[in-house]
């Protein structure tokens, strides 16, 4: 049996899309993704309107769905993450209805609770065969585990993979299997593969930047949890790839074998598992081509869905084993509090992600994050936006000095205890404020155009228009 | 206590995102370069910005330089001028070569001190980069009470000197003795030239090691990439803290009983070893890493 269909326009058809529907796509294409502007493009020709758009995230090449926002054909948006000229056209109130922005697993629960009933799954398939089977790690654009299309296959009313490299039945390895997909097109291309790896890949060489990760790492030595077994989490940003890149140096100094990795997962991991000093990865997506290939080749690199890595419902998930995340924050304030959505102008610059997971779950949150940004403290007395709450972060980390909250007594008499310049945070904020100046605040209308929940669903904070 | 003085990072005068984040990137001191790096067209902007931040920006309490102009240069006696009241840890004289090289700085100083009625408690510290420097080290480093140490400047030196800088040193091996010897026998910091190849980490190591072992005390760093290797290369390890600690209690003992020397693992300690434990102790005491 063939799922072969000619084109989106047909299966569209086929699936009847209907004014009001929900309709997903997944990001691990990042700013390499052509599937959503193309499903789109076909779906104003059609001429539906007031859609929502659950995509787990939504990056500068998405430009032209402003458009799309503009004539009521997407009308609500339902997101983990925003970067680029959508985020901006949002702020400035052209979406219908508040976006809503949930952390990974928050939308793994929605979905799988039903509370985010999803009508159509546009999955960018990188293999896929005709029966529907679909893997991420081959093609021309192979991304990794597909972790985070993981819940919509398995939910949505219709599922529909979107290829560029169609193989002979049946396809090996499978990540999503037929029995879940009902249709398959297959098209030009689905990405650009040189824009599908995350933004960044290398150390930073920034003094800064590298200050922190040192502090970050000495931290962590003193936690009391660096030893054989424990496990961690970093994002991909120059000054949490430093970070890995440091514990990988000093977990072969002193001869510490971890127990996991965790998240988004990139080279220098790869690199850690491959010298034995992690026992396995759990890859949730993967953050470069070594990861993707990695992902493929090695049963100890393990691919994992968004729910059993972050979903706070599901029976249990890799999260709430970890022992230590390493975080980035647009802002923090005096509470703990951390903005990950929006930027000190107001902008959404981006979401909770993983963080607000991550966070939660493991023994230990570390921020590193500089103290100013451009002309903008980090550290503040009240944030533009609350994504992630002050009582799941544990230590903030600025090339200025180390703040602990001091909720965390263990965690604040160790650290005390050692060398590290070790400061309240409102002292940290003092000396932000020293530097740049205590900023006017944003004006703001009352319009709110963001929702934004913790990973329970409970709304965190709102983003209102802009008013400039 | 001794001033810890590992490493002397080097900041480009007319940067301000550098200067105001140079307090904290692990260096022990900073000097903010009025000379070699800054272009004969921005001397004068340079200079305003290095004595409006010595006397506004928080440098996390590590100790602050500025490297002047040379006596050649016919801008010296402006930049001191301008930096003095701001009062900096040290003045660095470049191209240093004689005590009335030192002198003429300290008059500036005295002159400045007499205008604002009060001391000003700056140190020199002088860069020997000519063979003249080298063959007066001695006497330059005597010159003041307020000459606290020497920098080597090996780029200038072995220009100077017609040959080229090697990996390998032995071009600058009598010159680097010839300084350190100068500092030791007076009692100044000694910190040896920087290592100007940014990305050759284990070239770095391996100048450093040398470094320490001939006798300097630190060793300039013009990228804060180097910081690190630098810092721990001149830091004491948990073996070498260990064994200070042990002598120094040892030799305390005994001077409690009169006796001017002890055994420690079957090895005589005295006054010396004693002071080496001392100094030891005192850096792993002032290390924040």
């Amino acid at each position: 049996m063939t799922k072969v269909v000619k084109s989106i326009k047909k299966v569209l058809k086929l699936i009847n899309i209907k004014d009001g529907m929900t309709i997903s796509f997944h990001h691990h294409l990042r700013n390499g993704d052509y599937v959503m502007n193309l499903v789109l493009e076909e779906i104003a020709e059609i001429g539906v309107k007031n859609l929502t758009l659950a995509a787990t995230g939504i990056y500068p090449i998405h430009q032209p769905l402003i458009k799309k926002m503009e004539n009521k054909i997407i009308t609500k948006i339902d997101t983990d993450f925003i970067s680029g000229p959508v985020g901006e056209a949002i702020v400035n109130g052209k979406l219908e209805q508040p976006a809503i922005f949930r952390s990974r697993g928050g939308r793994a629960r929605a979905i799988e609770t039903k509370e985010l009933k999803i009508d159509i799954a546009f999955i960018a398939a990188p293999s896929a065969d005709s029966a529907g089977n679909i893997n991420g790690v081959d093609g021309p654009s192979a991304c990794g585990p597909l972790g985070y299309a993981i819940p919509d296959a398995h939910y949505a009313d219709k599922v529909i993979a979107i290829t560029d490299n169609l193989v002979d039945y049946p396809l090996f390895p499978v990540r999503i299997e037929e029995n879940l997909v009902d249709y398959v097109v297959v098209v030009d291309k689905i990405g650009d593969a040189q824009k599908i790896m995350s933004g960044t890949t290398i150390i930073t060489r920034d003094p800064i930047g590298l200050r922190i990760a040192k502090y970050a790492l000495q931290v962590i030595e003193q936690s009391g949890l660096f030893k054989t077994g424990f496990s961690f989490q970093t994002g991909a940003g120059g000054i949490s790839l430093a970070v890995a890149d440091y514990l990988h140096k000093k977990m072969k100094e002193k001869n510490i074998i971890g127990s996991f990795a965790l998240g988004g997962i990139t080279k220098f991991l790869v690199d850690m598992l491959n010298e034995g000093l992690l026992k396995t990865l759990l890859n949730v997506q993967s953050f470069d081509l070594d990861a993707v290939k990695s992902v493929k080749e090695n049963p100890q690199h393990q691919a994992i869905s968004v729910s059993r890595y972050a979903n706070p419902k599901a029976k249990s998930c890799a999260v709430d084993n970890l022992d230590i995340s390493i975080l980035g924050a647009s802002e923090v304030d005096t509470n703990f509090n951390v903005n990950i959505v929006t930027d000190s102008n107001g902008i959404i610059i981006g979401g909770s992600g993983g963080h607000n997971d991550s966070a939660e779950g493991s023994k230990l949150t570390i921020i590193v994050t500089p103290l100013i940004r451009g002309r903008f403290p980090v550290v503040v007395d009240k944030l533009t936006t609350v994504t992630t709450p002050g009582r799941c972060i544990d230590v903030v980390v600025t090339e200025r000095g180390i703040a602990v909250n001091p909720n965390n007594k263990e965690i604040e008499e160790r650290l005390i205890n050692s060398n590290l310049p070790i400061v309240p945070i409102s002292k940290l904020k003092g000396v932000a404020y020293q530097l740049t100046g205590k900023p006017e605040p944003i004006k703001f209308y009352d319009r709110i155009v963001g929702k934004v929940e913790e990973r329970n669903g409970k709304i965190v904070d709102y983003i209102r228009m802009l008013k400039y | 206590m001794e001033k810890l003085r590992r490493t002397l990072l080097y900041v480009p005068g007319n940067n301000p995102a550098m200067i105001q984040s140079a307090g904290f990137l692990g260096a022990d001191f900073v000097v903010f370069d009025l000379e070699d790096a800054i272009p004969i067209n921005q001397k004068d902007s340079a200079r305003i910005l290095v004595k409006n931040a010595l006397k506004s920006i928080d440098f996390n309490s590590v100790e602050t330089m500025v490297r002047i102009n040379s006596w050649g240069s016919g801008l010296t006696k402006k930049d001191l001028d301008s930096i003095i009241p701001s009062e900096p840890d040290i003045i660095l004289l470049p191209k240093a070569e004689s005590k009335e090289d030192i002198e003429k700085v300290v008059r500036c100083i005295e002159l400045e001190e007499k205008k604002y009625n009060k001391k000003i408690p700056i140190e020199i510290f002088a860069l020997i980069e000519t063979p003249l420097g080298v063959i007066n080290s001695l006497e330059i480093a005597c010159a003041d009470k307020r000459m606290t140490g020497l920098q080597f400047g090996a780029e200038d030196f072995t220009a100077n000197i017609g040959t080229k800088r090697t990996k390998s040193g032995e071009e600058l091996f009598y010159s680097r003795s010839q300084i350190i010897l100068a500092c030791k026998a007076k009692g100044i910091s000694a910190i040896d030239t920087p290592f100007v190849d940014i990305d050759d980490m284990e070239g770095l190591e391996k100048e450093t090691e040398f470094a320490k072992q001939l006798g300097f005390d630190g060793k300039a760093v013009i990228s804060p990439l180097h910081i690190d290797v630098v810092n721990e290369i001149f830091s004491p390890d948990e073996r070498e803290i260990s064994w200070a600690k042990k002598v120094l209690n040892a030799f305390e003992k005994g001077e409690k009983e009169g006796k001017g020397a002890v055994s420690v693992d079957r090895k005589m300690v005295d006054a010396p070893i004693a002071a080496r434990a001392r100094r030891i102790i005192e850096i792993a005491k002032r290390m924040a890493i």
